[in-house]
């Protein structure tokens, strides 16, 4: 075995061996250094990012018997997800010193995560699949449960935990099914096998419904969902930006590798039960999203809907339909991430912003970061030019062009509503007088990182070109 | 003769009855915690008798590495379920009602 042959898997490599050293460096690391760990984690992930940008190759390539791939789309996601997870470490650091929660094990748990979602990002079979699923899984329960003190987060913890060990063994069973009726745990294979009309009947239909089953409890669709706001609500909120934000992009390599790399030509099957449960997203998503007062428990409804976007636009089953979820998701990842940016930007120790209310009156202290918040707010409603709604256009658009128009209407209406409760935050932040008069205590190289955010939602809006061509070459 | 359907009804059983303890019991969280190991197991059950059927090993070393991610998986819902009791003092599963919305 020659050691250029890993080459393609040497990000995750790289990675692994530099979170053991991270591991390592923080046990000597006394409390007052601990800003160490942070810059070490940060170095960890540049050197992971610089390594997946280097290593890309234009043709795909399979290894580990065919259980890795390595390609275009891989390129893409790693590379959005080494980033978000570096954003979501800077918006944290402040957050986890002022609440004492500055440990080690946050960025630790949170690499960890990140390499879970890489080896989801280039599974090729099944195992590597349901393996990666559960590295990120596991330091995701041990993250909610990061505030050990806290009777939420260790409710929501176990909440999350119970319901996502019942998805993790539906998956399983489906796979089982799948694996027992084709003889094979290989995507590519499988896709040739389930050509065979022999295989092609109702007990492979039934392994595909507990899969597909098994994907929108990670994805948290309708009805699904239920375990989505109590974690988003129940986690300190460092926690929550990071489970909102880089896990989609694992979420959707999850459904692209499965559904349409393995069982691509089985579309019809299981698009009936995609379209199920992305409508009912949709609806539910932004209704019920109106109704809270908690800004983390409507922001967990508010993905619910995005998710239900992402959905449909994969139920269209066309070239089109999944650039459209790429890009979907590619641009909701850095809204989401922003957005609880602000969260953290307002929270501080001893007070968590996590009211409505709370954001009452923020133009008349810091005209800068209300004006942030309207970027994030403007981008998660869909309003132009920002680049939330070039993704629902092509959303759409795509679903359009598939010829279902009854729905392209109801992705509208659905949409019109949930601009409602994003307008009534900036309602509460433009138009309403605070209780709170104190400035925002956070550094200024996170406020920095935290406007190129903001300014970068408009940017993309304004220049979608690149980013349209490149979900144009990936798929 | 025990044929390759009766390990699947088998495999069946255990996982519907995992999945209805899961809904069904409402007072104690360890026992949902050996329903999920049960729902685990039912899959291994699955993907060994597949193995044997179509004479490939790889079914069989699929469930090796799920026996190796239960374990873990069993250790921090156990530790979470401490965590829990320390916060709460209980582990009733109709007391986790303290979000809603």
């Amino acid at each position: 075995m020659n050691f250029t042959e890993l080459l393609p898997a040497a990000p995750e490599i790289l990675l692994l061996g530099l979170i053991c050293v991270v591991l390592v460096a923080d046990l000597f690391i006394s409390d007052e250094n601990r800003i160490i760990t942070f810059w070490l984690s940060i170095a960890a992930l540049f050197c992971t990012g610089w390594v997946t940008i280097a290593t890309q190759s234009a043709a795909p390539f399979t290894m580990f018997s065919g259980s890795y791939i390595s390609d275009s789309l891989s390129h893409v996601l790693k590379v959005t997800a080494i980033g978000i997870v570096a954003l979501v470490f800077m918006y944290s650091r402040d957050y986890l010193r002022q609440n004492n929660l500055f440990k080690g094990e946050f960025f630790i748990l949170g690499l960890f995560g990140l390499l879970g979602m890489m080896v989801m990002i280039s599974a090729n079979s099944l195992l590597t699949m349901y393996l990666g699923l559960e590295i990120l899984s596991l330091s995701l329960y041990a993250m909610v449960a990061f505030d050990r003190d806290s009777a939420e987060a260790s409710e929501a913890a176990m909440k999350y935990f119970v319901l996502g060990a019942i998805a993790s063994g539906t998956l399983l069973y489906g796979m089982s099914w799948v694996y027992g009726l084709t003889g094979s745990l290989q995507f590519h294979e499988i896709a040739v096998a389930i050509n065979d009309p022999e295989i092609n009947g109702l007990p492979l239909w039934f392994g595909i419904a507990f899969m597909v089953v098994g994907i929108s409890f990670k994805f948290g669709a309708v009805p699904f969902h239920m375990w989505l706001p109590d974690v988003y609500q129940g986690a300190r909120s460092a926690v929550t930006l990071y489970i909102a934000s880089a896990p989609k992009l694992a979420a959707l390599a999850l459904i692209l590798r499965i559904l349409v790399d393995g069982l691509g030509s089985l579309h019809e099957v299981w698009q009936g039960m995609i379209l199920v449960v992305a409508v009912l997203s949709i609806i539910i998503g932004n209704v019920v999203a109106i109704a809270q007062t908690n800004i983390k428990r409507m922001l967990a409804y508010s993905t619910i809907a995005h998710v239900g976007f992402i959905l449909i636009a994969i139920f269209c089953g066309t070239e089109q339909g999944y650039e459209a979820a790429l890009f979907y998701t590619l641009t909701y990842v850095v809204m989401a991430a922003g957005t609880f940016g602000m969260i953290i930007l307002l929270s501080r120790q001893g007070f968590e912003a996590e009211n409505l209310e709370d954001f009452k009156g923020l133009s008349s202290r810091s005209p800068w970061f209300a004006l942030m918040m309207l970027f994030f707010m403007f981008g998660l409603a869909g309003v132009p030019p920002w680049i939330g709604f070039l993704a629902k256009l092509n959303a759409i658009a795509a679903v359009l062009d598939a010829g279902y128009q009854a729905l392209a209407v109801l992705m509208v209406l659905a949409s019109v509503v949930g601009a409602f409760y994003y307008l009534r935050v900036i309602k509460f932040v433009y138009f309403d007088e605070s209780t709170d008069k104190t400035a925002l205590p956070v550094a200024l190289d996170t406020k920095l990182v935290l406007s190129l955010n903001g300014v970068a939602l408009l940017a993309l809006g304004l220049m979608p070109g690149w980013l349209l061509a490149l979900c144009a070459i990936v798929i | 003769m025990i044929g390759l359907q009766h390990y699947l009804t088998l495999s069946a059983i255990l996982f519907s009855l995992s999945v209805a303890g899961i809904f069904i019991n409402r007072r104690n969280l360890i026992l949902l915690l050996m329903c999920i190991e049960l729902m685990l197991l039912s899959v291994n059950f699955n993907f060994v008798a597949f193995s044997r059927y179509l004479g490939d090993e790889t079914g069989q070393v699929f469930v090796f590495f799920i026996l190796t991610v239960a374990a873990a998986e069993a250790a921090i819902g156990l530790a979470i379920l401490v965590v829990l009791f320390r916060n709460r003092r209980s582990i009733n599963v109709q007391e986790l009602d303290s979000m809603k919305g």
